[in-house]
């Protein structure tokens, strides 16, 4: 079966989704969503495995040789974030139990597995396709699969951040339809490898720059760059918890790999640097995304809001490293893919075990917490450190590639920039720290207790990740740095 | 619409004829314009139309809400198994050659195949539209 | 501007009108449903656009004209790789004076296919919670949803 990893990759969440909906079982659904994010993990494991030691991998769907047929190509990008995506779907997937049990009604549990399946299962087909319109219907699948789960919220607003969410990502989604039309226009090609081969004949020709535009504006609403954020924070806030930490950790990084698989190995990087000038557009807006949204934060007092702006100033971190248009920035970016899925993963499931005590994560509810629940509140001590950048977590590791790849270009004033924004950083981690610990605990003797082990072990498993990749930074970095290369180089073929 | 005798037995009428043309339509996909989609749509339009002349209830008698939600998670399963029996013979994902019957042909697979992919198609399409038409049908009556 | 420029690309123009008519709704309307209609508007703009680019003047559906006899060519077999051949060669086709027959390009059609049940998916999504807010809400105005979540935000 081993040659068939590329396709089940996909297939086993696109089976367990409808198995769920139909066994109508909360506990049974749970256990199936749990299975079936390990299986990926470890079909994503051994592709990484195979891909390091082998080489690309194609696999031919329904026997349609390439590029007639669609394609599931795995490189060394594709393999990482496949990686990323099921790590985090593997820790969520068990947190999932407890918390949903407590936050979504009981007759649509089985149902928000199925959608969650389904979730997970657009994210790796994006990942692993090779194909550009295949890339949009599992777009789609993970978008729409991903509206139903934030309207599960408690409260109602989470109704109106899906639809405001629905709203952007289908004129983003459509966008990229349009992108995708006119490069078929102009090649006849939807394969992404032929493609690459076929664009540089017609480079330029207009019809391929307005592509490029389009494809620029989706990939970016899906992103949520900065001035295409709005949909972001209200959707992280009202989401179940479960689902925000687990969209916040994978959905925005796979619109990022769309976003370096579409502009490098597709356009190649001399045509995103060289004739559309990429990084001069990127690098003004991921700073200003940086500053302005970690401003924006510190003054938050819903904590899962405060988190999300914070999640927006994060990508303006991996679109810049985009921006420096060198193998260094890039590896920061494809390391600051998964370090920042560690950490806001990290963060959103302690903020997950909040809620599930004391119902709400504002910001005075929270007075008084650190001694009332302490393994939760270290969690969020240790990830928002990461979240700064404090040496021996990943988030250092980020911000080093980050400074490193400035300092390549001579760029001081954006490497004292990003060093500035991680003391925002500190500011608005420092405000919840403040309040967990200074604060006192305003409420009764009886209040809440520690959250339950079931949350916290996935909770502490995401921060032991943390510190052991920020400690021993070798292997990640390695593998991003030869997938930055592969980028680069732009092999196609 | 329960006084108006014309539609009433027009409608009775014609669903078995809409029926009957959502299975050409899926039956006859492979040669002419047609397919799963299609033919879930049009399945799925026979019981909107009695649903609108008899009511929800009379339909809901026939077509119960969890045979259709089933229905929609089924489709699911018959396009993926599909695939998944291709794979265990040998084949790739998808790769209809794997069903053909008489090996020395193994392009008749291709037949079969897109068939039953259609046929998974046609159920989760007609299971989803009918449970969206449900649910938004049944919207008003529970809260006046 | 040369007018055959503008009358020879008709189709086009056709989209990109529908297209801003279609975001024109979805920003300036307020109303949760006439936004999800603007919504469908545009992306029936862009299905418009790929099947345009699919029509190849003269061509016949993409369904294999066998000369060989009916018995040969009623069989779905040979229909099925054939048939993809020719839908990647439809552009092919033209150039190719040995090909007596011209086929139209199936796989726009295909694509859009796919891009018509995803925007259903949406729109029954999108009116599912249009449907929710107004029950949680009491009303579908963008402006009046706004001002009760901000007097809700100030009560906290």
């Amino acid at each position: 079966m081993s040659t068939h990893l590329p396709v089940l990759q996909v297939v086993v969440p696109l089976l367990a989704a409808p198995v769920c909906a139909l066994i109508r079982n909360a506990r049974a659904a749970a256990v199936i969503a749990v299975l079936a994010s390990w299986a990926t993990l470890a079909i994503a494991l051994s592709l990484l495995g195979d891909v390091m030691s082998a080489g690309v991998i194609s696999y031919a769907i329904g026997d349609w040789v390439p590029p007639i047929g669609i394609e599931y190509r795995v490189d060394i990008v594709n393999a990482w974030v496949l990686v990323i995506v099921s790590t985090i779907a593997s820790v969520v997937a068990p947190y999932m139990i407890t918390s949903v049990a407590d936050e979504v009604a009981r007759g649509r549990i089985p149902l928000f597995y199925a959608a969650y399946l389904l979730c997970l299962c657009g994210l790796l087909g994006i990942t692993i396709t090779g194909d550009v319109f295949n890339v949009f219907v599992f777009l789609e699948i993970s978008s729409l699969s991903a509206y139903a789960l934030i309207a599960m919220g408690t409260r109602r607003r989470a109704l109106t951040a899906a639809f405001r969410y629905l709203i952007m990502g289908s004129v983003g989604a459509t966008f990229i339809v349009i992108g995708i039309g006119l490069l078929y226009v102009m090649t006849g090609s939807l394969n992404m490898a032929d493609l690459a081969v076929l664009l540089p004949e017609v480079w330029d020709s207009r019809t391929v720059k307005v592509a490029y535009g389009f494809l620029g504006v989706g990939f970016c609403l899906k992103l949520a760059l900065f001035p295409l954020h709005l949909w972001l924070p209200n959707a992280y806030a009202f989401a179940p918890s479960a689902v925000t930490a687990f969209m916040a950790s994978t959905a925005t990084k796979v619109a990022v790999y769309m976003l370096l698989r579409f502009f490098l190995t597709i356009f190649g990087a001399p045509f995103s640097f060289g004739v559309m000038a990429l990084d001069r557009v990127l690098l003004p807006l991921a700073l200003v995304a940086i500053v302005s949204m970690s401003l924006v934060a510190i003054f938050q007092v819903d904590v899962k809001r405060l988190l999300a702006y914070s999640s927006v100033a994060q990508i303006g971190y991996m679109v810049l490293g985009l921006s420096f248009a060198s193998v260094t920035g890039l590896t920061a970016t494809l390391l600051h893919l998964f370090n920042h899925a560690l950490m806001k993963g990290a963060l959103f499931m302690a903020m997950g075990c909040v809620v599930y005590r004391i119902g709400s994560v504002h910001i005075d509810a929270m007075a008084g917490l650190g001694k009332r629940m302490p393994w939760t509140m270290a969690a969020f001590v240790l990830g928002g450190l990461s979240l700064v950048g404090v040496p021996l977590t990943v988030g250092f590791v980020s911000k080093w590639f980050l400074i490193l790849g400035a300092l390549e270009r001579g760029w001081w004033p954006v490497a004292v920039i990003v060093l500035l924004a991680s003391v925002l950083a500190l500011v608005y981690v420092w405000r919840v720290v403040e309040a967990a610990y200074f604060r006192p605990y305003g409420g009764d003797e009886g209040g809440p207790r520690e959250a339950p082990w079931r949350l916290l072990v996935p909770t502490w498993a995401l921060v032991g990740a943390n510190l052991y990749f920020g400690i021993s930074a070798v292997r990640t970095a390695q593998v991003a740095e030869r997938a930055a290369e592969v980028l680069m180089t732009g092999v196609g073929p | 619409m329960r006084e108006e005798i014309i539609v009433r037995v027009g409608a009775k009428f014609l669903a078995p004829f809409i029926i009957m043309f959502a299975l050409y339509v899926h039956f006859h996909g492979d040669y002419s314009p047609g397919g799963g989609f299609q033919a879930g749509v049009i399945l799925a339009a026979a019981f909107a139309l009695l649903a609108l002349v008899y009511g929800l209830e009379a339909v809901q008698r026939v077509l119960p809400l969890w045979f259709t939600r089933m229905c929609a998670a089924l489709g699911v399963l018959i396009f993926a198994g599909v695939g998944v029996v291709t794979m265990l013979l040998g084949h790739n994902y998808l790769g209809y050659n794997a069903l053909a019957a008489d090996p020395t042909h193994p392009e008749h697979g291709q037949h079969y195949g897109i068939l039953l992919v259609e046929l998974g198609v046609l159920v989760t399409v007609f299971g989803v539209m009918v449970t969206v038409f449900y649910h938004f049908a049944g919207r008003g009556r529970r809260d006046p | 501007m040369r007018l055959d420029l503008f009358v020879s690309h008709y189709n086009y123009w056709v989209v990109i009108f529908l297209m801003m008519v279609g975001f024109y709704i979805l920003i300036s309307r307020g109303n949760l449903i006439k936004k999800i209609v603007g919504l469908n508007v545009f992306q029936t703009a862009v299905f418009m656009l790929y099947i345009s680019m699919g029509k190849i003047t003269g061509g016949t559906p993409p369904i294999l004209v066998n000369p060989k006899g009916a018995g040969e060519g009623h069989n779905g077999a040979e229909a099925g790789p054939n048939g993809a051949e020719a839908g990647l060669g439809g552009t092919e086709a033209l150039q190719e004076p040995a090909a007596e027959v011209v086929y139209s390009n199936p796989l726009p059609h295909v694509l859009i296919l796919t891009a018509i049940v995803v925007g259903i998916a949406t729109t029954s999504l999108g009116l599912a919670l249009a449907v929710r807010i107004k029950e949680a809400y009491g009303t579908m105005e963008e402006d009046e949803i706004n001002r009760i979540e901000a007097e809700t935000e100030a009560a906290e």
